[in-house]
């Protein structure tokens, strides 16, 4: 038998226990429709993804341009008009269009970060999961000194090793994830090594490198699948805290979501409404991006398979 | 039992080890080198030299790790470069202030969490269900600071109720033996300053409560769910046992394996919450002394927090698997 038909074989095996011509993602697929929480995740998500990235054509203001600083004093801030739906920011930027721009600089740094978080993570997770042995330990034991810091603290730690830039951001979320995504990838590599279909291929004399990337890992992507769009949300929510916190650059007037909290607080007394916004943007972002997550990994439980 | 317990402490040790020399490399890694850290910016560089032999960054590498681990496992953290101050000694003067803030949180959030979740629990699919699954995702998605900040623009402006500022009131005489103020109020017998203590506790509290209280709920809620399908729970009704005692040595027994690790896992969250809720809040805790760090580049603070913060999350894990040997027996066999 060839190597090409005995991965063919290796691949029969591997799909036998779904229903036939349904494969574990087509029946997660139809599952997820059927889901209300999904349907409105999926919406939300979309939602911002659409605003993200057609910013400039919904409004007709530049972000951060400070046109209106006289309506956005210290004693007064102006509230909705006609011109300005949702009033002034605290900076004197108009605040529908900061917070359109928001998305968009929410959506690059939870993309780039949690694509930085995967990629590493995953990368240790694969070689962990697939190569075992003494590799396996040590890459293990380093991600558990990892996950003995608390994401945030290890966001904080590394942004303030790295100078103070829109990519130092990125990366520290980013960094901060890479033991979840090890952790989880090279557990539901390690559940796949003992299955059926790995042992028949190894018993075909497939190569270790073939029986890693071509079947075991892709068996194995739906968790890291699920963590990574869960990961959108929480990294929507770090960046604002980080903001929070003072390590978000030296912007003050940016168009971001957290930023806009932390600045709209300053003035809280005479405008209400400030932090407000920009706080509710965040959560229900997160919120779309965790109830995609959840549908998604109920889904793609086999438990839920008939 | 003693057998699990130690082989579950020696486990933590190459965790520990590793940790101290992820640290050792972070700080060697600050732009500029470890001396840069420690001196104010705009020194000059004899300074930045003089500082550099003080702390013996001129000697080899093997020597710095060999001084390095000699100072850790003898507390010494080193001195905030802006207070001048022991790192060391700073937190112990403010772990009280942390300390009874997330005990709180933990408390309000187990206490209303578990009850809650029991409930949505065993009533899967009713409106109950639904809104505590509603509000516990609402809970999960809203930043602890923003609801931080609704809290203390809601309650105390508009509202008039409970404090915003510190942990009790200004130019107030009270007396402190322990730096618990809630305690300290019960131990010297006065009243005022417990309520005082209380009425500034509870803002702080329920917004570092929020997103362990969601999570307790959703977990509680799920092992509930599972558990009471279960053969045995079912056998115990064949049994003709009371609701009650299936409810507390079935159900509620089983449930709780999750729980638990999930209330344990939740001081983390609190522990990094906890660096958002007392900077909003301006209560003197290690959480607002290290947000007060990283506006300085107060390195040594920095490491000293993040020594402190693994080595508590460890022992609660510890805390926790060994709760797991006492609750489920079958975790002692090897």
């Amino acid at each position: 038998m060839s190597r090409h038909e005995a991965t063919a074989v290796a691949t029969t095996i591997a799909g036998g226990d779904e229903g036939p011509g349904e494969s574990l993602w087509q029946g997660a697929f139809k599952r997820l429709r059927r889901n209300p929480m999904a349907i409105v995740g999926a919406f939300i998500v979309a939602l911002f993804i659409l605003v993200a990235v057609f910013a400039p054509l919904l409004t007709p203001y530049e972000p951060e341009s400070r046109e209106w600083t006289n309506l956005s004093t210290n004693i007064y801030v102006q509230g909705p008009t006609g011109e300005h739906p949702l009033g002034i920011d605290a900076f004197g930027s108009d605040m529908l269009t900061q917070l359109i721009y928001g998305a968009r600089q929410s959506m690059i740094i939870g993309v780039v970060s949690t694509g930085i978080g995967l990629s590493i993570g995953a990368f240790l997770g694969l070689l962990a999961g697939g190569l075992g042995g003494w590799f396996d330990t040590i890459i293990m034991r380093f991600v558990d000194v990892l996950l003995s810091i608390p994401s945030l603290l290890l966001a904080v730690s590394v942004a303030a090793l790295i100078a103070e830039s829109q990519f130092g951001l990125m990366l520290a979320i980013g960094l901060a994830q890479v033991p979840i995504f090890a952790r989880l990838l090279r557990g539901s590599m390690m559940a796949q090594s003992r299955s059926d279909y790995v042992l028949a291929g190894r018993a075909l004399g497939l190569k270790r490198r073939t029986l890693v990337l071509n079947h075991m890992l892709p068996n194995s992507l739906g968790p890291t699948i699920v963590q990574a769009t869960l990961n959108l949300a929480t990294a929507t929510i770090e960046v604002a805290a980080l903001s929070f916190l003072g390590l978000g650059g030296d912007k003050p007037y940016v168009a971001e979501w957290g930023r806009m909290v932390v600045e709209g607080e300053g003035k809280i007394t005479i405008a209400p409404w400030l932090p407000f916004y920009p706080g509710v943007c965040i959560a229900i972002t997160a919120l779309g991006f965790t109830l995609l997550g959840e549908s998604m990994r109920t889904a793609l439980d086999p438990k839920q398979r008939r | 039992m003693l057998r699990y317990a130690l082989r579950r402490i020696g486990l933590m040790i190459p965790t520990l080890v590793g940790l101290s020399v992820l640290l050792f490399v972070w700080v060697r890694l600050l732009p500029g080198g470890p001396e840069r850290g420690l001196v104010p910016p705009g020194a000059s560089p004899d300074d930045i030299d003089r500082i550099s032999a003080v702390y013996g960054f001129d000697k080899p590498i093997h020597v710095q790790f060999l001084t390095y681990v000699k100072a850790l496992a003898s507390g010494d953290f080193g001195l905030s470069i802006r207070t001048n101050d022991p790192v060391f000694s700073s937190f112990f003067d403010r772990l009280p202030a942390t300390i009874e803030l997330t005990v709180c949180a933990l408390v309000l959030a187990t206490v209303i969490g578990i009850p809650l979740g029991y409930v949505a629990g065993r009533r899967q699919g009713s409106w109950l269900d639904s809104a505590v699954v509603s509000a516990s995702l609402v809970g999960v998605v809203t930043p602890v600071f923003v609801l931080a900040i609704g809290l203390k623009y809601v309650f105390p402006l508009e509202l008039g109720l409970f404090f915003t500022q510190g942990r009790e009131s200004r130019g107030s005489q009270n007396e402190h033996p322990t730096g618990f103020y809630l305690l300290d109020g019960i131990i010297t017998g006065n009243l005022d300053a417990f309520t005082d203590a209380t009425m500034h506790l509870v803002l702080p509290s329920v917004a570092l409560a929020s997103i362990p209280l969601a999570i307790i709920v959703r977990i509680t809620r799920a092992a509930v769910s599972e558990v009471i399908h279960e053969d045995y729970v079912r056998t115990a009704q064949a049994k003709g046992l009371a609701a009650s005692v299936i409810t507390r040595r079935h159900v509620l027994r089983n449930a709780m394996l999750p729980v638990i690790t999930t209330v344990g896992l939740q001081l983390g969250l609190l522990l990094s919450g906890a660096v958002l809720t007392e900077t909003v809040f301006s209560i003197n805790g290690i959480g607002s002394y290290l947000f007060d760090a990283i506006g300085n580049r107060d390195y040594p603070v920095l490491q000293g927090y993040i020594v402190f913060i693994a080595l508590m999350y460890a022992l609660v894990n510890l805390a926790v698997d060994l709760s797991y040997g006492i609750i489920d027996p079958r975790v002692r066999v090897p």
